[in-house]
């Protein structure tokens, strides 16, 4: 018996096959329940921004697919007057209202951080102008600017001040300065409510220790709130420039791109010329040339976000 | 006691048009009459969906759904109506051209029909039938409707773009009845303004009312974006006249016209903050059923706009025209509706509720009484008669309707106006955009 047991040793273990092995593999499992997140990532966002792409090296036209026709839009586009005001007026339109946004939006922050009475309700009515529809503010403010009714004309004639009315949006600058005007006013409770957010994670501690060193008022904000607060400035901020940017419903409804042209953003005159004009293929080379403007602020607060002294104050390397 | 027979109601009805409407009972009876008349049957069981131009006026909305609802009892035609503001028709429609999914007809502007001639039913035998009917197509009517010797879509009704003045200040400014000249015109301008009393037209990007005044100032110098076989002759001496003469009325309008749209005007107006623009009749409409706003319809009147060196009328309204789709299931049930449509007892209530806000393309209905019971009407009857059509010399297809939804005329004549830029530079980039535009 012993012997016949020695000699028929028993069987090596059989080595898993590939199948048995995938079954219990995490990666094979995770890539499943990734799956639908990436359906749904590459139909909804790549697939369009891919066809968008595409559709800028054609002459597409709404309701009729177009040819292949390489640069050709772009090379039209290198030599319009209007394009190229439309990126002057979107570079102005984002990098005017988001200074401001963010500096109002920071010292309206801070304010809200401080001890007062009715906080919460103070804090509820800074959101407001954030919560009100987009084309619903817009029209209040296109009353406010109207050539003949405007409230704000009015109370001045009234007060003496001026003669005739405030052409807000019938003169190039006016019209400029006041869609940014207008795109500030709903776009700082944003800044403001998100940094108060990141104010209120900073350890009461650190303020304490600053004070007992003597700190000033100033010293304690350069030194540690605003050191601590720079990464959820660059997420804000990130966010802040990429809806200024891409802003569209405040100046359809303001000026269409009027006067003139003198307020059409790229998204304004990109959708003009793709869907009212009816040729998407300039319409979405339009929007493409977007891209690198928005792919540019990305990298800068994400490369931001990577360096440990925009995170954690500049001694700490 | 009434007592109808198909004949006498189809008879009596097409005779009585101008007469007066018929209503409730009387009209289904009608409409059913109709229908067994009519030269096209509706397929069984058809069903219909329409995309139509969101309407300006509410009572001429009620009056066509209950022209829809009458045709569904008559005929057994189940009708959807959707609307859409009147710009964003053309872009649904063009997809619904391409796909071959989507709505069986589309009321749309313009030349949308031209858009996709091959794509749209041909309905040559419902205009034969009504023209022949009632006294023939106005020619902008044809032009819209045709395109070589088939009518791919019928013009329904055009909106007026007419002058609208206060009487009392334009006699005070010297003017008796108001100006049929451009050069009187320009005198007017300037007197209302030293008056106190000035007006303006949009400047804005206005698909209404900005584009109408300009291509009518553009054709009344002898200025065109194109000539007839599409070249473009945007940049021209008479281009340069007109666009001197728009910056003479400019400088003596309202401040701030450039920034408006097609409603800011209407707003000044009825604020009377202006004394003249141009426009439908709404203003009109509106400040008679304001009773504040009473005195200011009782002030006012309607006049053509002044005819230019060229010598003759060189007016552009807003035309609307209604198309079938060749993917729909239903061509007869599509014909049978428009020419429903188009009979005179449906139309002369219709047009009738409108309050002159829309105008006929068939001879016939200038017989309509809604255009003389109020005479401050009756120049909105001939709009159709008057008008030239989108293209211009040129074609009506989709290179007229690009031109004009990119506001390239309305922005040459706003850029030069307001300053931006010089007579050549306004007319080089114009032209720059028409010539991309109008490639073949």
């Amino acid at each position: 018996m012993t012997d016949v047991a020695i000699s028929n040793p028993r069987p090596a273990p059989r080595a898993p096959t590939p199948w048995e092995r995938l079954k219990v593999n995490r990666n094979w499992l995770a890539m499943w329940f990734m799956l639908p997140t990436a359906a749904f990532l590459i139909l909804f966002l790549a697939y369009p921004l891919g066809l968008g792409v595409w559709l800028s090296f054609t002459d597409a036209r709404i309701g009729r697919s177009g040819v292949f026709i390489g640069l050709e839009n772009y090379d039209w586009l290198s030599d319009d007057p209007v394009f190229w005001l439309s990126v002057f007026n979107t570079l102005l339109y984002t990098i005017v209202a988001s200074l401001v946004k963010f500096a109002v939006g920071l010292y309206l922050a801070l304010l809200l951080n401080q001890h007062m009475p009715f906080k919460a309700i103070v804090r509820a009515i800074v959101l407001i102008p954030f919560i009100v529809p987009t084309v619903l503010s817009a029209i209040a403010f296109w009353w406010i600017y109207d050539a003949q009714f405007s409230i704000v004309s009015w109370s001045l004639r009234h007060m003496g001040l001026i003669d005739g009315n405030i052409n807000f949006l019938g003169d190039s600058w006016n019209a400029r300065w006041s869609v940014i005007f207008a795109n500030i006013w709903r776009g700082i409770p944003f800044v403001a409510i998100t940094l108060l957010a990141g104010l209120q994670t900073v350890s009461p501690s650190l303020y304490e220790a600053a004070t007992i060193d003597g700190a000033s008022k100033w010293q304690i904000f350069r030194h540690i709130t605003f050191p601590l607060l720079t990464p959820i400035i660059a997420v804000v901020m990130t966010f802040s420039v990429l809806f200024t940017f891409t802003d569209f419903q405040l100046i359809w409804v303001l000026t269409r791109g009027g006067p003139v042209n003198a307020t059409h953003l790229m998204a304004t005159l990109s959708y003009q010329r793709a869907i009212q004009g009816g040729h998407l293929g300039e319409g979405a080379a339009i929007s493409t040339a977007m891209i690198p403007f928005l792919l540019a602020a990305i990298l800068l607060s994400w490369f931001g976000l990577q360096r440990r002294k925009w995170q954690q104050g500049e001694s700490n390397d | 006691m009434t007592d109808f027979t198909r004949r006498t109601l189809v008879q009596g009805g097409t005779a009585a048009a101008a007469a007066g409407a018929l209503t409730g009972p009387a009209f289904l009876e009608w409409s059913k009459a109709w229908a067994q008349a009519a030269p096209w049957k509706p397929e069984k069981d058809a069903q219909l969906s329409i995309l139509r131009w969101k309407y300006f006026v509410q009572a001429e909305d009620d009056k066509f759904v209950e022209l829809m609802e009458a045709f569904t009892k008559a005929t057994g035609v189940k009708i959807t109506i959707s609307r859409e503001s009147y710009e964003d028709v053309q872009p649904k429609a063009s997809v619904t051209a391409n796909t071959g999914a989507g709505p069986d007809l589309f009321w749309g502007l313009y030349s949308l029909p031209h858009l996709f001639p091959q794509k749209c039913v041909d309905v040559t035998d419902v205009a034969d039938y009504l023209g022949k009917k009632y006294g023939g197509w106005v020619p902008s009517a044809v032009k819209y409707g045709k395109e070589g010797n088939k009518w791919i879509g019928i013009p329904i009704c055009y909106t007026g773009s007419l002058m609208n003045y206060r009487i009392a200040a334009s006699q005070k400014a010297g003017f008796s009845k108001f100006p049929t000249k451009t050069d009187e015109f320009l005198e007017y301008v300037k007197a209302m303004k030293k008056n106190n009393t000035p007006g303006g037209f949009a400047l804005g990007h206005a698909p209404g009312d900005g584009n109408t005044w300009v291509h009518w100032c553009l054709w009344a110098h002898g200025g065109q974006h194109v000539d007839a076989s599409d070249k473009v002759t945007i940049n021209s001496p008479e281009t340069a006249k007109a666009l001197n003469y728009a910056k003479a009325l400019y400088d003596n309008m309202v401040p701030g016209t450039a920034s408006w749209n097609d409603s800011s005007n209407n707003k000044a107006f009825l604020g009377e903050e202006i004394h003249w623009t141009n426009n439908g009749i709404s203003i009109y409409v509106a400040a008679n059923k304001d009773a504040t706003k009473k005195h200011i319809a009782d002030d006012m009147n309607h006049a053509y706009y002044p005819v230019g060196p060229v010598g003759k009328p060189t007016e552009l309204h807003l035309m609307f025209p209604i198309l079938a789709m060749n993917h729909t299931k239903y061509p007869q049930a599509c014909k049978t509706l428009i020419a429903y449509m188009l009979e005179a007892d449906n139309f002369n209530p219709w047009i009738a509720a409108a309050q002159g806000y829309l105008t006929h393309c068939l001879n016939a209905f200038d017989a309509n009484p809604i255009w003389t019971e109020d005479p401050k009407r009756t120049p909105y009857r001939d709009v159709a008669k008057r008008s030239l059509t989108a293209g211009g010399l040129g074609s009506n297809g989709e290179k007229a309707a690009s031109a004009i939804s990119d506001y390239v005329v309305l922005d040459m004549f706003a850029s030069f106006c307001t300053g931006k830029d010089d007579v050549k530079a306004a007319m080089s980039n114009a032209e720059r955009q028409l010539k991309r535009i109008y490639r073949s």
